[in-house]
């Protein structure tokens, strides 16, 4: 019976898994083969980053944060201006010390944005249609575009977290031409992997994380006992806050930071649509499947597609996501590890 | 209810894409005044080179009215309207700047080739010039069938052609690329895709090998793009980006070790807002240098002291003189030549667009008409015509020296002999599709 329930699923998996390796069935070169699957991979967990903002968010308050990708836009521009207005304003060394201490100041800012979007936005919304919560984020997103270029500029800035951008190329005596690997990429990695532990330590073994749980998992039954709602909204709002300033940070260090970051975080949508909107592990999964399957498709199924059908260009990478995403919808709408929602008529 | 919030939040994130209002700055339309409107764009991913090259322009229309009291006597007007680079937020701000000022807009810069496709076909009915200096519609230097069109002083078949015949000389000869590999990395719109035609027809002449990258809009995720480069290593790369493309390009060519002085940018992948971002990955890159470099002139004395020494500057300070600011001053200057030439058959008054066609289209603009305008050297000549509304077309090649651009000794001339043949199989299709009857310019000049 559940081998029937989950057969679409299945058969999804199936048809992922064949797309995955035919390229090798085609005779691409394995190294290449890899070099993309890498590549793809640390996409995944820059896309998961973002991906973590939603989750928590949703989690704790049943809200679809729209504006994540613009708080992510947000963080890193007042990281980037800071870091480099701050040795003219205080006589801080410029680089890493700057860097630093700016990272600090716009924590502090997130949480104050935090604080002000509860209030504002949040607090006269509670108990309205989700969809008016899912519209007041919208309307966020706008401002914090506009309010963020406004008081932090236009340009591309740097955010120069000290790591080298040459190219380390490993197995180079197995595969010809080696395997290249991008240390920004694996520096993203590691801060993905501490922030997640992080996260996951907060949730489990700390007194507001579990009150956060509490919160998620029924809003009255953990006010009746005593936890106050609006706190709670704000520490939620602050964390995913944090998790954007980092996302910023990694993105901005790789892209520069500019406007198409809050374009580029919308990425995040299906990964949590794959992973499930409740499910931290599935964000991080939904990031890597998504990160490595757009890679794979448009290095390896666009030039077949531009031969075979004499299409004008590639793109597959910019919407493969959402066709992904869709098709879940379709099989599985909690995504991967998400909670099944019942409503009971 | 999972399933509904998560359809709703994918309809929202369509419509992000599309939603955002025009915003429109300065609004000064009296009587005896020559409009001239402004699409610009400031806010969005394109803003780092959008803004310079407003900044320029609008300095320029400034500078002229504190120092000759406009163009010809007449007050300069102007108004802004942020079309964000989108072409349907940039065919809103033509529909209602067009109509402006006491006799209508003079002149569209419409400074993108997605809004240039969509005013063309306008511009017959509307009879306002539009000017798309280095960029737009190639085919429309045919005068005959795009009448109101002017792609002054070069296309992107111009500047494919000239990239071509750089590389071509650095190898020893065109014939030297034979079994060579050309990659484009290119925008995935109209802009992007215009150069293809032309670089197709050169690799059936010379037999290299051209492959096609599209990035698609804003051009931030290339990582897929760039390892095929790295996989295939072709000999070079030329870059067809704008905006936040061009420093993401850079940062990757960095990442998969791909040598920045095989790469050869377009002349608007060629600013110092494409380089900045890559730091130190970007020094030897080249691109295309089209009409003004980066530096200053006796026009920049001008507007320093009748505009920022006020503290009328539009910008920084700081960004007079930089590439695409002095673009946009050489923007403005065209448009003005345009109502000043228009001025000589129709009287020092305010025209209407179908009169500064006019003066277009009967440009003159040599080295000594400019340097007494204050452009030597930031201008080339032009001479229009109604058969050739691009009057002149050549390049140079500057690279980036991790701090500056270095000009190049080499000036490029477009290769007319390839491009001519396939201007005019383009504009007659384009004629026949849309049922436009070409104009007979020798009977016209007879008739005068």
């Amino acid at each position: 019976m559940a081998t029937k329930k989950n057969g679409p699923v299945i058969a999804l998996g199936v048809v992922l898994g064949i797309g995955f390796v035919a390229p090798l069935l085609a005779g691409q070169p394995l190294g290449f083969f890899l070099e993309v699957t890498l590549g793809g991979l640390m996409a995944g967990v820059l896309y998961s980053l973002v991906a973590l903002g939603f989750v928590l968010i949703f989690k704790a308050s049943g809200v679809f944060n729209f504006a994540q990708g613009a708080m992510v836009l947000f963080a890193a521009l007042a990281l980037a201006r800071l870091a480099e207005w701050l040795p003219g304003w205080v006589g801080i060394p410029a680089g890493l010390p700057a860097l630093a201490l700016a990272f600090v100041l716009a924590t502090g800012i997130m949480i104050v944005l935090a604080m002000l979007i509860e209030r504002i936005v949040l607090r006269p919304l509670v108990a309205q249609d989700p969809v008016a919560l899912l519209m007041a984020t919208l309307g966020v997103t706008f401002f914090l575009d506009g309010f963020g270029q406004t008081i932090w500029g236009s340009d591309v800035y740097k955010i120069d977290m000290g790591i080298s951008k040459d190219p380390t190329i490993i197995l180079e005596s197995m595969f010809q031409g080696g395997i290249l690997i991008s240390k920004e990429d694996l520096v993203a990695t590691v801060i993905a992997a501490v922030l997640v532990l992080g996260l996951a330590i907060f949730f489990q073994k700390t007194a507001t994380g579990r009150a956060l749980r509490a919160v998620a998992d029924d809003h009255q039954a953990a006010q009746s006992i005593g936890i106050p709602l609006n706190r709670i909204w704000v520490i939620v709002w602050a964390v995913a806050g944090f998790v954007a300033l980092v996302a910023g940070m990694v993105w901005g260090a790789k892209l520069g930071v500019q406007f198409s970051l809050a374009q580029l975080a919308l990425k995040a949508l299906p990964v949590v649509i794959l992973g499930g909107f409740t499910s931290i592990p599935g964000a991080i999964l939904g990031g890597l499947i998504i990160g490595v399957g757009e890679k794979i498709s448009e290095v390896f199924l666009g030039p077949v597609l531009i031969k075979a059908f004499d299409l004008a260009g590639g793109g597959i990478e910019n919407w493969f996501a959402y066709v992904l995403a869709l098709l879940f919808l379709m099989v599985r709408p909690e995504g991967l590890f998400g909670e099944k929602h019942i409503d009971r008529v | 209810m999972l399933k509904h919030l998560a359809l709703t939040a994918a309809s929202v994130t369509a419509l992000t894409m599309a939603l955002s209002a025009p915003l429109v700055s300065t609004a000064h339309a009296q009587a005896k005044e020559q409009f001239f409107p402004v699409l610009s764009y400031r806010t969005g991913a394109y803003a780092p080179n959008g803004t310079p090259f407003a900044n320029g322009y609008v300095d320029y229309l400034k500078m002229l009215n504190a120092r000759d009291g406009g163009v010809g006597g007449v007050k300069i007007t102007y108004e802004e309207c942020e079309t964000g680079y989108a072409t349907d937020r940039g065919v809103e701000c033509y529909e209602r700047l067009k109509g402006k000022g006491p006799t209508g807009a003079a002149v569209f810069h419409t400074l993108s080739t997605g809004i240039t496709f969509a005013l063309t076909d306008k511009s017959f009915t509307d009879k306002i010039p539009i000017i798309t200096a280095g960029y737009g519609r190639a085919d429309s230097v045919d005068g005959q069938v795009f009448k109101w069109n002017f792609p002054l002083g070069g296309t992107y078949w111009g500047a494919a052609d000239m990239l071509i015949q750089h590389v071509g000389k650095k190898e020893g000869g065109v014939d030297k690329l034979k079994g060579k590999k050309i990659a484009l990395v290119y925008h995935d719109s109209p802009y992007g895709k215009e150069p293809i035609a032309l670089l197709q027809e050169r690799a059936k002449m010379h037999g290299y090998e051209l492959s096609l990258l599209p990035v698609t809009h804003p051009g931030v995720e290339q990582k897929a793009t760039w390892l095929q480069i790295r996989q295939n290593r072709p000999d070079y790369v030329f870059l067809w980006g704008w905006g936040v493309m061009n420093g993401t390009a850079l940062k990757e060519a960095v990442a998969v070790g791909y040598p920045r002085d095989k790469m050869y940018g377009v002349w608007w992948a060629g600013a110092e807002p494409d380089v900045r971002p890559a730091g130190d990955g970007a020094k030897g890159y080249n691109a295309l240098t089209f009409m003004a470099p980066a530096g200053q002139g006796k026009v920049h004395q001008d507007v320093l002291k009748h505009v920022h020494d006020k503290g009328q500057g539009t910008g920084p300070k700081a960004e007079v003189g930089e590439v695409l600011y002095n673009r946009g001053l050489v923007a403005a200057m065209m448009s003005v030549e345009g109502v000043k030439r228009a001025q000589t058959k129709h009287g020092k008054k305010p025209l209407t667009g179908e009169q500064v066609q006019w003066g277009l289209e009967n440009l003159a603009l040599d080295q000594k008409a400019l340097a007494a305008l204050g452009f030597a050297g930031y201008a080339d000549n032009i001479s229009t015509s109604c058969v050739d509304h691009e009057g002149g077309s050549v390049a140079k090649i500057h690279t980036w020296d991790g701090n500056k651009w270095v000009v190049g000794a080499e000036q490029y001339t477009a290769d007319q002999q390839i491009i001519k043949p396939m201007i005019k199989a383009s504009a007659v299709k384009y004629a026949a599709e849309k049922k436009v009857a070409a104009r007979d310019c020798a009977k016209e000049l007879a008739s005068k």
